[in-house]
């Protein structure tokens, strides 16, 4: 019966960041709108493309190759998988243990190893230069990241993302040095593996300003609409590793009753509304850099994170 | 034991047979044929050897040194290696069967292709320092005239030449490096050896000569710049040998000397080994992302992994010094994993850059392009030692890369504060390398197998023939089974890193789905074979919901490229210009050097780019050398066009300061 109920809970998790993924990204770009002072789309806009996304035909290039016709496909599963493997509101899931942190990132570097052969696939200028920038950013976003994992694990004696989350939930780990580099880090990590401001403009079609958008020209359709789900899902998986990490407060251990499970769910909604809301005003209040001030900004995200980790070999209390 | 041996004999006769007969491409089928058979033994019987857990045999013949004999013996860490060197083999000879068919010389490859193979064999069973450096050469000798193949080729001269001298320094490295084991009795055998006490001089000397002595055949950064010379210009299926195989013979070597021969071991021999490695990894990724070659990108890849596997032998030494047993096993067992995956994927890439070259005459990448259309199979294979390559889940170099993160993990308990300080920034650095890894793996996939055929070569590339696929999907298999279930890859390597470090990871075979568990109190576990299995069925869910329910239809048109395409080829992204981003990052580290040439409005001159990049090591470290070299041998040079009575004075002056020492030494 408990391993059943375990079974529901990842389900519906699984369900629940796909399903609230487009909400999240119409949210940021409603609220970046008004931040304008324009009216902008409805926050259901993005379900809206979805579907119609979905339901066109695909124009593919005539030198494209299965390649192209896959990633898609792969895109969406390894970082729906990833976000699934992030407790949002509820720790202890069932399949918790089959993937830790490190996994975790690197399913999203699997999402972006085929995202950037893909843009190199028809054969285009324009996919050329979004997959040569992508490369050189993850190749400094990912060392970053796997710093704030260690300053983590460190902490926490475990890089299980659950445990991680229950041991900063439960035990009275307290404001730490190492863990405020980290959150600067892991923010600046976040911003730049989501192609936000100031790393990239997710509504630009500039040619040559393009990162992201320049590596995907080439999808259209239904393609187009999983990729543009993927890159909501890993927003909102973002979002929800700062908020399970940093914010960990209610998360429902395992089998927990069905009113903390609720009010756990309350929060975790809040938690992504203010999150989405401070990116929102972020990306208002900032221009975006060259793109080769990025490795200046980079750099200084895989510095805080050594530093956080050269903290604590330092001393444990730190 | 005896199978062993006559194995080897067998593959040095098969040497021997086909130097008058290796010239019809019958001949060549055959030769590769007995020579994958007896791999195979040897694989069959190291395997065995490995999963029985039976002690170690031995074997002493009466032949070499006469006050010595040949000692041979085969434990665990022998067998572990041999079965690397086996399995190489095995899928090298397999290869070559449909690959030496088009072999332009192949007088030059087959006599000295089993011979490699053999001395590789003779040098992890060797069980004393004369057998083992008379292997040892034995296998640089033989791997250097298969370097010189193709010698007519521009710069294989040079690259052989280079790798001789090389090798010859670091053998006489590892003959010194013997000699102080030996100690005052002069005992050759490993089994003295082992018992002899080392002052702590006398040790350092022996990791530092280790070090040169093993590191500069595996390509240890500065040591290194013979590798990316040579690895390329043999025959790929040599290539994917000297690559994935001997560099592991080198490690073998190392590990030998330093966890078994060299007595107690002192936890600050882990700084070199941490810091050599770490930048090694660094700097031959980098290097590899910059490189033309398809071959020497791998080549300098294969530095970058050595790098890892150091790495991690240090770790496992400064765990090992302070008495953690459990993180010691962790780090050997991330380690020896790792040398494992590094021997698979990187003969598979080898193999599959084979078949380009097979198939299209080309190795420049920039000469290449869409052969993904033209040869589909090499296509998905070499995609796979792509990803397994890039440490990415849930293939098996990401297993290896997890482990060695999560021994990083176990470090902060370390007493000594160098390495306090240091193992943190080292962690940083296998990062860095991993990531960039990844970048250099999607450009050489990218703008060799994607976009549009940059030459009437690409465009007319044909799919290899079925030997070579089938060696590249055993390889691919292989990498894939490791990846999905690293338990018991972990499990086997138990009684090889219990020798070495007096301790064992926890049994994996028993955890719940097959997870694998760094260390028994950590809560962390990773899960391939699970995170495989969702990708699949969540990828396979979406494709048919959405195929099922929204839209299934597909046309075909001119690729879109912002409405502006260029159908000219050269407008695509080129291996230069994919690197330019990194390279404009990371050009301090690596001396990459960009001028633009841009003329005046109203100059009618074009506007030119150069971009050079230089190896500081070479300009560093060797070009003195070879400028110091060549200027003694100018002013040598004299002495050959004197008169014989200068030459009669000159023997006199000689005999009469000799003459003078010995007076004054008494």
């Amino acid at each position: 019966m408990a391993v059943t109920l375990d079974f529901i809970i990842q389900a519906f998790q699984m369900v629940l960041v796909l399903a609230l993924a487009p909400l999240l990204t119409g949210l940021v770009r409603k609220l970046k709108t008004r931040l304008q002072r324009r009216q902008g789309p409805s926050i259901i806009q993005p379900y809206r493309d979805l579907i119609r996304l979905a339901r066109k035909e695909v124009v593919l290039a005539e030198t494209a190759s299965w390649l192209f016709r896959a990633t898609p496909y792969l895109v969406f599963a390894t970082t729906w998988v990833a976000a699934a493997l992030v407790p949002t509101f509820a720790t202890g899931l069932i399949f918790s243990w089959s993937a830790d942190l490190i996994a975790i990132i690197a399913f999203l570097a699997t999402a972006r190893f085929f995202l950037a052969l893909a843009g190199m696939d028809v054969g285009t200028s324009f996919g050329g230069i979004g997959s040569s920038r992508e490369v050189m950013i993850a190749s400094l976003a990912e060392p970053a990241m796997i710093m704030i994992v260690f300053t983590l694990a460190l902490v926490a004696g475990s890089t299980q993302l659950s445990i991680v989350a229950e041991v900063f939930a439960t035990s009275g780990v307290g404001l730490r040095v190492s863990l405020g580099l980290a959150l600067l880090a892991l923010i600046m990590v976040a911003i730049a593996e989501n192609g936000r401001i100031p790393i990239d403009n997710p509504a630009t079609h500039l040619e040559l300003t393009m990162v992201h958008e320049a590596m995907v020209l080439e999808y259209s359709g239904r393609h187009l609409a999983l990729i543009e789900l993927a890159a909501s899902l890993k927003l909102l998986l973002y979002i929800s590793l700062i908020g399970c990490l940093f914010l960990p407060w209610r998360l429902a251990p395992a089998g927990a009753g069905i009113e903390a499970m609720a009010i756990a769910l309350g929060i975790y909604l809040v938690k992504l509304a203010v999150g989405g809301t401070l990116l929102a005003l972020f990306e208002t209040v900032i221009a975006k850099m060259r793109v080769f001030r990025v490795p200046d900004f980079l750099g200084a995200g895989l510095m805080l994170g050594l530093l956080a980790t050269l903290l604590l070999f330092v001393t444990r209390s730190l | 034991m005896t199978i062993l041996l006559l194995s080897v004999v067998g593959l040095l006769v098969l040497g021997l047979v086909s130097i008058p007969a290796g010239h019809s491409p019958r001949m060549s089928a055959i030769v590769y044929g007995l020579s994958a058979a007896i791999t195979a033994v040897l694989l069959a019987h190291a395997l065995a050897h490995l999963v029985s857990g039976s002690g170690p045999v031995s074997q002493t013949m009466p032949l070499g040194l006469p006050w010595i004999g040949v000692h041979f013996r085969l434990d665990a860490l022998s067998a572990l290696f041999l079965a690397i060197v086996a399995a190489g083999g095995l899928a090298a000879s397999v290869y070559g069967i449909g690959y030496g068919r088009h072999e332009e010389s192949p007088g030059r490859v087959l006599p000295f292709f089993p011979a490699f193979l053999a001395g590789m064999v003779l040098v992890v069973l060797a069980d004393d320092a004369f057998t083992f450096l008379v292997s040892w050469e034995f296998m640089s000798l033989a791997s250097w005239a298969l370097v010189m193949a193709h010698h007519r080729e521009a710069d294989n001269a040079r690259s052989g030449y280079v790798y001789l001298i090389m090798a010859a320094f670091g053998t006489f490295c590892l003959l010194l490096a013997f000699g102080l084991l030996a100690g005052a009795q002069g005992s050759y055998a490993f089994s003295a050896m082992r018992g002899e006490a080392l002052t702590p001089v006398t040790a350092g000397l022996v990791l530092a000569l280790a070090l040169v002595g093993a590191g500069s055949k595996a390509g240890l950064v500065p040591l290194h710049v013979w590798l990316p010379l040579a690895h390329p210009a043999a025959p790929s299926h040599v290539s994917a040998l000297m690559s994935g195989v001997m560099t592991k013979v080198a490690i073998y070597a190392f590990i030998r000397i330093i966890f078994d021969l060299a007595g107690p071991i002192e936890w600050w021999w882990s700084v070199p080994l941490l810091v050599v490695g770490a930048c090694t990894a660094v700097l031959g990724v980098l290097y590899a992302t910059m490189q033309e070659d398809m071959k020497r990108v791998l080549a300098y890849s294969t530095i970058e992994n050595i790098g890892m596997i150091f790495v991690g032998l240090g770790l496992a030494l400064a765990f090992a010094a302070n008495g953690f047993a459990a993180a010691a096993a962790l780090a050997m067992t991330a380690a020896l994993f790792h040398a494992i995956n590094h021997s698979l994927f990187k003969s598979l890439l080898f193999f599959g850059a084979g078949a380009v070259l097979r198939a299209t005459g080309e190795r420049r990448m920039d000469a290449l392009g869409g052969l993904i259309h033209r040869m589909p199979r090499t296509g998905i294979v070499f995609l796979v030692g792509c990803v397994a390559i890039s440490a990415l889940p849930p293939l098996n170099g990401f297993a290896s890369e997890w482990l060695m993160l999560q021994a990083i993990l176990q470090s902060p308990d370390l007493p000594e504060w160098v390495l306090k300080l240091s193992i943190p920034a080292v962690g940083a650095m296998l990062a860095l390398a991993t990531a960039l890894a990844a970048a250099c793996f999607v450009r050489i996939y990218g703008i060799v197998f994607l976009g549009r055929p940059r030459t009437a070569e690409a465009a007319a590339a044909r799919e290899v023939d079925g030997y070579a696929l089938t060696a590249m999907f055993a390889l691919g298999g292989l990498c894939l089974a490791a990846g999905v279930l690293p338990g018991f890859v972990i499990d086997g390597l138990a009684p090889v890193v219990s020798g070495l470090v007096g301790a064992r990871m926890p049994t994996q075979a028993g955890m719940e789905w097959l997870s694998i568990m760094p260390v028994a109190e950590s809560r962390s576990s990773y899960n391939g074979l699970l995170g495989f299995l969702f990708i699949v069925f969540s990828a396979s869910m979406a494709a048919f919901v959405i195929h099922r329910f929204a839209s299934r239809a597909i046309r075909r048109a001119p690729a879109w490229d912002c409405g502006f395409p260029d159908p000219r080829p050269a407008a695509q992204y080129g291996a230069s210009s994919f690197a330019q981003p990194i390279r404009r990052v990371f050009a301090a580290a690596i001396g990459a050097k960009e001028t633009v040439d841009m003329p005046l409005p109203g100059d009618l001159r074009p506007a030119r780019f150069s971009s050079v990049i230089r190896d500081r090591v070479w300009d560093l470290l060797y070009q003195p050398v070879v400028t110091g070299v060549a200027a003694a041998a100018d002013r040598l040079n004299r002495f050959q066009f004197l008169t014989i009575r200068r030459y009669l004075s000159l023997v006199f002056v000689v005999l009469v300061g000799l003459l003078m020492v010995l007076a004054l030494w008494q």
